[in-house]
């Protein structure tokens, strides 16, 4: 049995944004720290954590045998090939959706806690039944959003229902960020994105090709140890959730070369 | 204003398109954080007439001049209402009732 255990919901309302992704690193960098990490696919309709994972071919059980009582939750839990502290509790198939309601996602996040230190719990994208479910079954919450003007506005969405909805604390996570183009200003701002949708922030994650390199192998960043831009910030973002007191990455330090030092000087206020 | 924003300027070129980007986001977020609050026009007027109604028999207000609006405001909606007071009636009553006094004098 976990000490404490944290339930944690990973949201974003847009599709596309990362939330997967951050799901997988997160849970990576967690298990890494010795904390014990289950991971939850809350999209039933469109599941992919497994892909990201590499654990896609392992799955015989899903968390609707766990309900239906075919299998225990060990059976159904796929532990990681390198990093034994994270499991995968893979999402049931599409047809789940029908009969899956608030209360079932309750009783799988609430097994989980007994086990884990920590349950990401990866929320499909939408408002609808599916983010309801995933939302039940959570006490906070990570918004992950672009610096973009499309997923800022669906984030605001989610945030405006999770308020309502007795979640705490509710961080934010700006990901695929751009420094040159933000310097240029050429795109939303950190600060413009944490104070239109009045946040914590959490951390921010570069963009990154790597992070496109590591899904088709299956192996997120976290877990290769590789030191690419993105897998810093995921690391950042770990230890602050958990607690350590380390600043948030600075997108306009991540610039060194010249170009990037010219673009700083023409934000230099004059007047 | 930036060194890059001065440039642009006397380059007559389009400023960046961050300060748009946010601009825009603001204006449709205050619309749809007053949409979720799911205060239909149809609503907002009833409630204005009632307000107008209450306020009315205490003060006399300047009904050309009145606005009532929901302003949105870090994650806070708040209903601002704007009711210009021409004169108290109190102050009328007793206005007149100084009149009668002088003239009952």
């Amino acid at each position: 049995m976990a000490k404490t255990s944290r339930t944690i919901l990973i949201c974003s309302g847009k599709g596309g944004v990362g939330k997967t992704t951050l799901t997988a690193n997160l849970g990576i960098a967690l298990a890494n720290s010795g904390a014990s990490t289950a991971v939850l696919d809350a999209d039933f309709g469109l599941r992919n954590l497994d892909l990201l994972l590499g654990l896609e071919n392992r799955i015989i059980y899903t968390a609707q045998d766990v309900l239906d009582n075919n299998c225990r939750l060990d059976q159904a839990l796929v532990r990681h090939k390198q990093e034994p502290n994270l499991a995968l509790l893979p999402a049931g198939d599409p047809r789940m959706l029908d009969w899956m309601k608030p209360d079932d996602m309750k009783k799988i996040s609430n097994l989980l806690s007994e086990k884990f230190e920590y349950v990401l719990i990866d929320c499909p994208a939408g408002v609808e039944d599916g983010f309801k479910n995933a939302l039940a079954a959570s006490k906070e919450a990570i918004v992950v959003t672009n610096p973009e003007l499309s997923a800022v506005r669906d984030a605001d969405r989610v945030v405006g229902i999770l308020n309502t909805c007795d979640i705490h604390p509710i961080q934010l996570v700006v990901n695929r960020v751009r420094p040159t183009m933000m310097a240029n200003q050429e795109m939303l701002s950190i600060d413009d994105v944490t104070s239109i949708l009045s946040l914590p922030l959490l951390g921010i994650v570069l963009e990154d090709e790597q992070v496109i390199i590591s899904t088709n192998r299956g192996e997120p960043l976290t877990l290769s140890g590789k030191k690419s831009p993105a897998s810093k910030c995921y690391l950042n973002v770990s230890k602050r959730l958990k607690g350590e007191d380390v600043p948030v990455i600075d997108p306009n330090k991540e610039n060194t070369s010249l170009k990037d030092k010219f673009i700083k000087l023409m934000q230099t206020k004059i007047f | 204003m930036t060194l890059r924003d001065l440039i642009n300027k006397l380059l007559g070129r389009e400023t960046a398109s961050a300060n748009t980007a946010r601009e825009r986001l603001q204006l449709v977020l205050a619309h749809d954080r007053v949409d979720m609050s799911s205060l239909s026009t149809d609503l907002l007027d009833k409630m204005r007439k009632e307000i107008l109604d209450v306020v009315a028999k205490y003060v006399e207000i300047d009904f050309d001049e009145v606005a009532v609006s929901l302003e949105t405001e870090d994650r806070m909606t708040a209903l601002v209402a704007n009711l210009p007071i021409k004169r108290t009636l109190s102050g009328e009553i007793q206005f007149k009732n100084i009149e009668k006094k002088n003239k009952s004098k």
